[in-house]
């Protein structure tokens, strides 16, 4: 047996008004179907009713993201990956769709602290006011020049994942972002 | 000579001197000066020599629109050209230095450019120095390019450090002044997300200056408590230091802040870059005083009548002591009635219009001041500093004129909107007669994607001229824009009246007929050198268009983009033309506004975040282990690993030595993975692929080709079938995203019908080669899977537990050896990495890296993406036909293949080359023929397109394009090297080594 690292084992910085962590593994499977006809097997697989878009739904220690019109980000418990996976491919036998294992293809951060907006809005092209983004709101967009998504728990944390090649990037880019001040720009 | 006044100065603080050091001068200001009031405070009113005929110049404006007083700031890694002095605030210890001047700004060698600007008119670097041809390069340009020295680049890396910010909101309204905080108002009150924009560290505006009453009260006041009810509002938030840069397309716009340059070093950041989404934008950019055009208009002390009015009232800086006033309008008599206030002496105001008694001039011949109008200056006296005017009529040629002693000049043409963020995206303008300038036409606003105005004015830059008209307009227009953006809001301005003026009258030039002579010395464009007299000359030269003008002359030209001068000069071509002015029309304005810094640009764009840097998870164990790295898209991958004392060569003979004789390992994670999953999946991977994929059988593998859709071979890889609707596509390092984009492509776009989905999964797995005769012995040692030949044959895989590690084992092969490709999550390849290192001991294993891989690929004649292809390469040139299906009705690039040009046997193929004395031919070299072709040059007949010293075979060997290449086996071609010299080769077989292929499949 083996034990599985992530890409940075735990990078932290910590900025006057943020703070940026490698978070530690975390299952992912990217889900691919027509979305109106997988409701039924995502909840029996995670508990989690069908996000809407640029949406996340948890329950418990799963959640669901919509990421495009026909694909989904599935969280679960790292080491539950492959019968998370295994047990999508049963409840949707028969049905085209495309169900794999992301989590090590990944990196996952956490952004939090009262500036933890403004970082996410020095580097991703979204709108981070709490007027269009709040806790259950996720967003498919890019970090400086990397591909990301974020959301954000109830909590008021974000959490962001990336493609794990760049996770020194990113991480860089984040930390870079949460040494500064305040803009005073967001809440 | 400028000087400091006892008394005033509304935005100083005298209790506060600052120290700073100009041309190698320590001078002393206050807190609260621009660089530009303090030069001028402390006397310096000559600080820059012109462009290009290196004439004494001094501070003309008070702002953005400054054309000469530009300085290199700062020192060292903080230096930065460019900079202008009127934006530029002070600070303790603040260094410039003027831009162009050799040796010094008293005596200027290159002066002499001015003895000379008879023979640089218009257009002159287009036309003087066509010949010789040589001595462009070694004459011309190199002295031009000396003499007209502007800023010289930082020769440090930038010590400072730079953000973007994204901001969304309703209304983004840019420019503070009175108009800009009555639009936010308005805008506050509906609601509306707003962001207030103004670019130097004050509110207001002009207003407090000109001594406006709004409300009742003195317009400072009135702005106070505006700011204060902006503050208090939840939605609103104010920005000063910001300047809007840019407006583009959908509502987005650029801001620009500088955080710190008031304060250097502090450790803020410098500058933040706003990128900001607005649904409307609101400019309340104002207007810009025009210079008048008479001789020595550009003599050090003649300055805009309104800058000059700034510098007395907002800093306590009289730039003279005895100031004439020359106008065609009545705004001049303000700064008349400033400088009388500030205790100056006003001699004359020449005023270019029959007649004035309106109040505003007869307020200041109640004050004693003398009013001459229907006059003209004929000429400014004095070469570094003005010591007096000569008098002319207006409407005469300037003969004859009567002299007034004077060390000041304060001029006024009338007044432009800022119409330069309203036209960025397309606004369109109108010439207004009655105040002779361009304004915003309301009916012709930059469009959205509905079709509908997404860009509105407020105050001086919709034209509105008058204080009441301005406040009007903004309130109206920013309610109009609220409702726009869905915030129905009712427009209610804060109220003032529209002084009473006498109507301006245009003058384009002064004295009206002014003879040539004069009208050489009438400065135009102070930037760039550019007088009357130059776009007459190219009038007369037949340029019509105001663009074309503009790049002939150089008219509006580089950092200040001709604010002060484009209107001036385009109302000379006009005349020059006959035309009306409108029918010329302006020349395009483009973002930015105002320059802006490159570390804005870059943002967090710089050093390790420069660009994406792409690991392996073995990345760290390469860079500890002495990898000397090649980059292969944003990846790094190792090119080897030489040891201690080693080169690179040595290095790469030993790994591929070792390899081909024991044992070696790869890291090849980079490689590209990609799901295929469907229950079209079998159609598609045959319309990708040029052979059947279709049949393939899972648990086994096949290679195969893409091309695009003109035939050319675009991408190559090993695919393997893992269920009935499910395969795995390798791709190449570098082509993983690219091809998944063109997977997509293909589904969304052309086949949408077809059920399948793409997943890249390059980053889910690590992936490690274990290569050579020796690579099942490991395996079989780490146990948990059977790797026989028969369990587990080549060009098949299997899954299982490697080790204790979920692994997927490939028996591929691109180096000819006995090979498994072993792929395990990401997160425990380095684990895997670590074992195989570890237990290989014995064969004693050696990493190798991408150099060795290609080698030891070329001995075997696979080819590369890349070097064998190069976008214009067919499958069918590379002697790969046995990988195009002929039994398919059709595969992307099919068709094209079929074209005559593509089937043409004088197609150049792919051959072995030998050198007949061993050596390795020069990469890239080619085969000469006989005879030249139409240009001249000799004929060609192949190329090298991979070329190695071999180490297996202990000689050169190389493969390349050779017309009818495999039909002359045996037959010796010349190939010529860049230093000419000629080595001749041999056309053999590509595949060098183990030409059976028993090696790779036992």
């Amino acid at each position: 047996m083996s034990e599985a690292v992530t890409a940075l084992g735990g990078a932290s910085s910590a900025g006057p008004v943020a703070q940026v962590e490698e978070r530690a593994l975390q299952g992912m499977v990217t889900l691919r179907g027509d979305l109106s006809e997988l409701a039924a097997a995502v909840e029996t697989v995670t508990g989690c009713a069908m996000p809407d878009k640029r949406r996340i739904v948890q329950a418990g220690d799963k959640a669901v993201g919509w990421m495009s019109p026909d694909e989904l980000l599935l969280l679960v418990p790292y080491a539950e990956t492959s019968q998370t996976v295994a047990a999508l491919e049963e409840q949707l036998a028969g049905r085209h769709h495309l169900a794999v294992d992301v989590s090590d293809a990944r990196a996952s951060f956490r952004i939090e602290g009262p500036g933890a907006r403004e970082v996410l809005a020095r580097l991703c092209p979204a709108d981070l006011s709490p007027a269009a983004f709040g806790p259950g709101e996720l967003r498919r967009t890019r970090l400086a020049q990397v591909p990301a998504a974020f959301w954000m728990e109830e909590s008021g944390t974000f959490t962001l994942v990336c493609f794990r090649s760049v996770a020194t990037y990113a991480f860089d880019c984040l930390a870079g972002a949460s040494a500064g001040e305040a803009v005073g720009f967001l809440p | 000579m400028s000087k400091r006044l006892e008394q005033g100065g509304r935005l100083i603080d005298r209790a506060k001197p600052l120290g700073f050091v100009f041309d190698s001068n320590r001078l002393e200001g206050y807190a609260g000066d621009t660089l530009a009031s303090a030069l001028l405070g402390a006397g310096k009113t000559l600080v820059n020599r012109s462009y290009k005929y290196h004439r004494p110049r001094g501070i003309v404006a008070s702002g953005a629109e400054e054309p000469n007083a530009l300085v290199g700031l700062g020192q060292g890694a903080r230096f930065e050209p460019d900079q202008r002095a009127t934006t530029t605030e002070l600070f303790d210890g603040l260094t410039a230095m003027p831009q162009n001047a050799w040796p010094s700004l008293g005596f200027d060698a290159m002066a002499v450019n001015g003895w000379m600007s008879a023979f640089m008119p218009a257009g002159f670097y287009y036309k003087t120095f066509l010949w010789p041809r040589a001595f462009w390069k070694h004459v011309y340009e190199p002295v031009i390019r000396s003499a007209a020295a502007s800023g010289r680049p930082p020769q440090e890396p930038d010590a400072d450090r730079y953000e973007h910010f994204h901001a969304f909101v309703d209304m983004l309204i840019l420019g503070g002044g009175i108009a800009g905080l009555q639009a936010a108002l308005t805008a506050g009150q509906s609601g509306a997300r707003v962001l207030l924009l103004e670019q130097t560290p004050h509110w207001g505006g002009r207003a407090p200056v000109d001594g406006y009453e709004i409300d009742g009260k003195p317009a400072e006041r009135w702005i106070a408590e505006t700011l204060a009810t902006l503050e208090a509002m939840e939605n609103v938030t104010l920005r000063s230091r910001t300047m809007g840069a840019g407006v583009f397309d959908h509502g987005y716009a650029l801001g620009y802040e500088r955080v710190s340059d008031h304060m250097p070093g502090d450790g803020a950041i410098r500058h933040r870059l706003w990128k900001i989404r607005a649904k409307q934008i609101v400019t309340a950019t104002g207007a810009i005083e025009r210079p008048l055009s008479f001789a020595g208009n550009d003599v050090p002390g003649v300055m805009l009548a309104s800058a000059m009015r700034d510098y007395v009232v907002n800093y306590g800086v009289a730039p003279g002591e005895k100031v004439v006033v020359v106008t065609n309008n009545d705004d001049a008599y303000r700064t008349v009635l400033a400088l009388i206030d500030a205790g100056l002496e006003v001699p004359i105001v020449v005023d270019a219009r029959d007649r004035n008694d309106g109040p505003l001039a007869r307020e200041a011949m109640r004050r004693g001041v003398a009013v001459e109008c229907g006059a003209a200056i004929m000429k400014v006296k004095g070469k570094k500093r003005v010591e007096g005017v000569m008098l002319c009529r207006a409407n005469g040629t300037g003969g004859a004129g009567a002299p007034v002693k004077c060390d000041a000049v304060a001029m006024s043409g009338g007044w432009s909107p800022v119409v330069h963020l309203w036209s960025h995206c397309g606004g369109k303008l109108t010439w207004s007669n009655e105040n002779a300038h361009f304004y915003p036409d309301p009916s012709r606003a930059p469009t959205g994607a509905d079709g509908k105005p997404f860009v509105s004015t407020a105050g001086a830059a919709s034209g509105a001229m008058g204080t009441g008209s301005v406040l009007t307009d903004a309130a109206s227009n920013a309610a109009e824009a609220c409702g726009a953006a869905g915030y129905a809001v009712t427009a209610s301005a804060a109220q003032a009246v529209d002084a009473e003026e006498v109507p301006m009258k245009p003058v384009w030039v002064m004295p009206e007929q002014a003879l040539p002579e004069l009208r050489a010395k009438m400065f135009l464009d102070f930037q760039n050198d550019v007088k009357v007299a130059d776009i007459q000359l190219a009038a007369k030269e037949g340029y019509e268009s105001v663009e074309l003008t503009k790049r002939y002359t150089t008219l509006g030209m580089a950092n200040d983009q001709g604010k002060l001068s484009n209107i001036n000069g385009l109302a000379i071509l006009a005349d020059s033309l006959n035309a009306e002015i409108p029918q010329v029309g302006t020349t395009t304005f483009r973002p930015p506004y105002q320059p802006i810094s490159f570390g804005s640009i870059a943002g967090e764009a710089r050093g390790a975040t420069f660009q994406p840097l792409r690991r392996t998870p073995m990345h760290e164990w390469h860079e500890r282990n002495g990898a000397y790295w090649e980059p292969v898209g944003h990846w790094r991958r190792p090119y080897c690993y030489p040891k201690q004392g080693e080169s690179h060569d040595e290095a790469v003979v030993r790994e591929v030595l070792a390899t081909r004789n024991s044992l070696g390992l790869l890291d090849a994670s980079t490689l590209g993975k990609l799901i295929v999953k469907g229950p079209d999946a079998g159609r598609f991977m045959d319309m990708l692929y040029t052979n059947k994929m279709s049949t393939l059988k899972p648990g086994k593998c096949r290679y195969g080709l893409m091309c695009n859709e003109n035939g050319f071979l675009s991408d190559d890889g090993v695919a393997a079938r893992i269920d009935a609707e499910t395969f795995l596509c390798h791709t190449t390092s570098g082509g993983a995203d690219r091809i998944h984009g063109w997977m997509e492509d293909w589904l969304q776009c052309e086949w949408w019908d077809w059920k399948v989905y793409v997943a890249n999964v390059t980053e889910q797995w690590g992936q490690i080669a274990v290569v050579g005769p020796n690579a099942r012995k490991l395996l079989e040692k780490l146990g948990g899977m059977d790797v026989s030949k028969e369990a587990l044959p080549f060009m098949g895989w299997a899954e299982g537990e490697l080790d204790g590690i979920t692994a997927r084992i490939y028996r591929i092969s691109f180096s000819g050896e006995l090979s498994y490709e072993i792929a395990v999550p990401a997160g425990e390849a380095m684990t895997l990495w670590s074992r195989l290192l570890t237990a290989g001991r014995e064969w004693s294993i050696t990493p190798y890296g991408t150099e060795a891989l290609h080698i030891m690929r070329a001995e075997k004649g696979f080819i590369m993406i890349g070097d064998e292809t190069d976008g214009t390469v067919i499958p069918q040139d590379l002697g790969l036909g046995w990988a195009i299906s002929k039994k398919k009705d059709d595969y992307l690039g099919k068709r094209a293949q079929e074209r005559s040009h593509m089937t043409s046997p004088e197609r150049w193929k792919l051959v072995g080359l030998e050198t007949l004395d061993g050596s390795a031919l020069p990469d890239g070299a080619y085969a000469v023929g006989e005879g030249v072709n139409a240009n001249g040059q000799r004929n060609t007949i192949g190329r090298v397109t991979s070329t190695y010293m071999s180490p297996t075979l202990g000689k050169g060997i190389a493969m390349g394009l050779v017309h009818h290449g495999p039909d002359r086996m045996g037959e010796v071609l010349r190939f010529v090297a860049t230093d000419e010299s000629v080595i001749e080769a041999k056309i053999v077989s590509p595949v060098f080594y183990d030409p059976d292929g028993e090696k790779q499949d036992v």
